[in-house]
């Protein structure tokens, strides 16, 4: 049976409602007027008018990790497209499902270098999962819902559908439902071989000094990943820790969570992974950020990785026993198979691998010398953790030291509360972001803590942020500094620091202003606790300037090149040998 | 730490791929992209009812990359399936050459007379040339390549190697 005739926005329209959605991140052009005409007209589908397209893949997915649903993002052609390629390429490094729509000069225009002509699908082929050209407006209901279905299945990401223009206004009655639509060969495999279940059954139950370690693949799975998980943790008694990407998968307040390892992770995550005997990787990818010198990492552990996606297993690190399938799939199969086979841990070694760890804990690497004059920046993400702890915030990230210090203070129960940029690592994600995750969560609070620099990134979404009475909070953590930047240029090049200050930042509290936001700054420790509370109760979206110590560093962090056991504590900790070449040349 | 083995390694592999645009440019801009060597490359649609090309890729690496390359290859939506060719059996290896030469004379004769011993086809002809076509392994058509050099040679065309796995089973 033919459907009624529509047009393609129509189509278009249609498609996005039988996919679920609900919300649109966009920004509008000449080469999506029709699309944007349709949406006039109708009121199932929100808008959220950005106020750059980069913005709008940000709040997608920030929209996308905070419901596990799809984020959706409108953009026009040319520029339209080539400023969402920063956020499309940061999706597809940390594995969130987005599909952006980008408008096309018509398709008897294509390759004449037409107005606001850019060669899309070209642009985004390296940084999307996949993308489509739709010529004919008959393919437009399939490619749409295949493209959702290959966003979120496997492992997730980003796919591009560039719509030329006359297609979005040419005629059709061949709509097909989602429930039509099978793609031809893409089908990632979520179920694990149950050889490698058992065969992970038994590593793991000859196991002394065993660890977990788990990342945004745990996030990804749903959260019922997370709840089998800690299960599991439990099940054995053995400690986890969490990449960037995974933290809220395991309750941070739980005896086992190690906290984060890596770079800047914790003394005992990272002692305990160089020390280990069977590690559990569940969803990680091993990033050099987490494994630093590879020849010293883990040096004598056998090593499960459990990965949807084949092209992860032995791509940094070669491992004993790869299981591929769906976190939370296989976590099931695992712990359902190690209570069928009534092993246990041996209980003596365990207590002694403990009583190790217990003794790195007793080295609490993260403390830092606090002040009574100036407010060092772990002092006032602590508090704003404390004061915030109970009411279940949502809190997204710039890039730099304040990302590292809120995801060493600031204490995730849960998953899907924490949304940062890891794999490219994009100062200005984490305004857009926030905003993203209110427009999922209106009541919740959702906190961006950022940095000034980063902030002035994408600082146009306050007004985002206003026009929609987004109540998100930006916590600025200002040191004046690019610091992350200044960091490394301390530690690697003779404190020479080429173009790491910024001169002439803007006054945050009157820009706040000048947007329709609030204002507020402290620069004493003892006004902190008042205004982190007035920008909690604040009904309205809050830019918060907190005046911090400009020259804090940020601790532990093992340097470039070198391995777990060379980590520094603090700022007293020299390295124990000079940073090796190799090291220098590594990012 | 497993050890990682150096050694660089050879690989014959075939892609199963849905045929539609910019597909090549996919597996290309993945080699490119990715510092993944290409020593030959050659597509062409296989089954026109589904939609089908076959992409027979050579490359090297060492046993990790190629481990990687071939699971890169699969992750690619419209790749259907990858054979490490080299890796899953024996199979049988061919490509084709067409080779110009020009002159007169002794030479023109002497080109005849390897041209047979190659089993080379003449594809064109007048009084001052040849268009020789010849079939066979890679090394096979280098050498032939090479001795047609000094006997007038003026333009070869290669097609890259196309492979298919030894035996009664399919891809
Ligand atoms: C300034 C800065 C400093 C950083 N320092 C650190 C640091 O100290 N420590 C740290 O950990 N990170 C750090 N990072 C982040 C780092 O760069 C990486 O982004 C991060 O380590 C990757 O996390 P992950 O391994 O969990 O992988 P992700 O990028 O989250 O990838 C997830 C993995 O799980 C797989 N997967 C996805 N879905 C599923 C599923 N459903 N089932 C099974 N598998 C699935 C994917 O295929 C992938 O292999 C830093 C980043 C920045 C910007
Ligand atoms: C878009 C982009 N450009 C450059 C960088 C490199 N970079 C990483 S951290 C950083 C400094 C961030 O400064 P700020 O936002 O003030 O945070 P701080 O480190 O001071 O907490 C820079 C420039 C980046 N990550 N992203």
């Amino acid at each position: 049976m033919a459907s009624p005739q529509m047009n393609g926005s129509e189509i278009v329209l249609k498609a996005l409602r039988d996919q679920g959605v609900d919300v649109i991140f966009g920004y509008p052009g000449g080469a999506v007027l029709p699309i944007y005409d349709a949406l006039h007209e109708q009121n199932a589908l929100r808008h959220i008018l950005v106020r750059h397209e980069q913005a709008a893949v940000h709040s997608a997915e920030g929209y996308a990790r905070s419901t596990g649903k799809v984020g959706v993002v409108l953009v026009t052609s040319g520029p339209g497209a080539t400023n969402a390629v920063t956020g499309l390429t940061d999706a597809l490094m940390d594995s969130v499902p987005v599909v952006c729509l980008t408008g096309q000069v018509p398709t008897h225009l294509i390759g004449n270098d037409a107005f606001q002509e850019a060669d899309t699908t070209g642009i985004t082929r390296p940084c999307t999962k996949h993308n489509y050209l739709v010529k004919d407006v008959d393919d437009l209901a399939r490619v749409i819902h295949e493209a959702f279905y290959v966003a979120r299945s496997g492992r997730p990401g980003p796919v591009v559908i560039d719509l030329p223009k006359d297609v979005q206004q040419a005629k059709s009655d061949s709509y097909i439902g989602p429930e039509d639509v099978k793609h031809q060969s893409y089908r990632p495999q979520v179920k694990a071989e149950s050889q490698a279940i058992s065969a992970a059954v038994q590593m793991i139950a000859k196991a002394k000094r065993p660890l977990f370690y788990t990342g945004g693949g745990v996030i990804n799975a749903g959260d019922k990943a997370s709840v089998l998980l800690s299960r599991f943790a439990r099940a054995l008694g053995a400690p986890v820790t969490s990449t960037l990407m995974g933290l809220g998968s395991m309750p941070a307040s739980d005896p086992l969570f190690l906290g984060m390892l890596g770079m800047h992770g914790t003394y005992e995550a990272n002692l305990a992974m160089y020390n280990c005997d069977v590690m559990i990787n569940v969803g990680a990818r091993f990033d050099d950020r987490v494994t630093g010198r590879l020849d010293e990492f883990s040096p004598r552990s056998q090593k499960i990785h459990i990965d949807i996606d084949p092209s992860s297993i032995n791509k940094n690190v070669v491992v004993d026993l790869p299981i591929i399938g769906d976190v939370a799939h296989v976590l099931d199969d695992l712990l359902k198979a190690w209570k069928r086979s009534g092993n246990k841990l041996n209980q003596k070694a365990l207590k002694a691998w403990w009583a190790q760890i217990e003794e790195w804990r007793g080295r609490d690497c993260l403390k830092f010398a606090n002040s009574k004059s100036i407010i060092k920046p772990q002092h006032a993400i602590q508090r704003l953790y404390e004061l915030t702890k109970d009411r279940d915030a949502y809190i997204t990230t710039e890039v730099g030291q304040h990302q590292m210090w809120a995801a060493q203070f600031y204490k995730f129960e849960k998953p899907r509360h924490w949304m940062t940029s890891g794999g490219l690592g994009t100062m200005g994600y984490g305004l857009p972001a926030a905003a993203g995750v209110q427009v999922a969560h209106p009541e919740a609070l959702v906190i961006d803590i950022a940095g000034e620099a980063s902030i002035l990134m994408n600082i146009q979404e306050l007004s985002t942020v206003a026009q929609y009475d987004l109540p998100v909070k930006v916590f600025i953590i200002n040191n004046q500094w690019m610091g992350m930047v200044r960091q490394w240029q301390e530690l690697l090049h003779g404190s020479r620091y080429s173009q790491s200050y910024t001169a002439s930042l803007p006054d945050f509290v009157k820009l706040a202003e000048a947007f329709g936001a609030v204002g507020l700054r402290a620069s004493k420790p003892g006004e902190l606790d008042d205004k982190i509370m007035e920008m909690i109760e604040s009904p309205r979206p809050v830019v918060f300037d907190c005046m911090v110590d400009q020259t804090e560093n940020c601790f532990p962090m093992i340097p470039s090149g070198a391995a777990h056991y060379e980590m520094l504590l603090g700022p007293e900790d020299k390295a124990s040998k000079p940073i090796s070449e190799e090291g220098m040349v590594l990012v | 730490m497993v050890p990682r083995d150096q050694t660089i390694e050879r690989r014959t592999m075939a892609v199963l791929v849905d045929n539609e645009p910019g597909v090549l440019a996919r597996v290309i801009g993945l080699f490119s992209g990715r510092g993944y060597n290409i020593e030959s490359l050659t597509v062409s649609e296989v089954d026109p009812v589904q939609g089908l090309s076959r992409i027979t890729v050579i490359t090297s690496g060492t046993p990790q990359i190629l481990e990687q390359i071939k699971a890169q290859l699969d992750r690619l939506v419209p790749v259907h399936r990858v054979s490490d060719l080299t890796r899953e059996g024996p199979c049988v290896e061919r490509e084709l050459v067409l080779v110009k030469v020009s002159g007169r004379g002794n030479k023109r004769v002497e080109s005849l007379r390897i041209a047979d011993i190659f089993r080379a086809r003449v594809v064109d002809s007048s009084q001052q040339h040849f268009v020789f076509e010849v079939t066979g392994s890679s090394e096979k058509l280098d050498v032939f390549i090479d001795m047609m050099r000094p006997l007038g040679l003026v333009d070869v065309s290669r097609t890259g190697v196309v492979a298919i796995a030894r035996g009664p089973k399919g891809f």
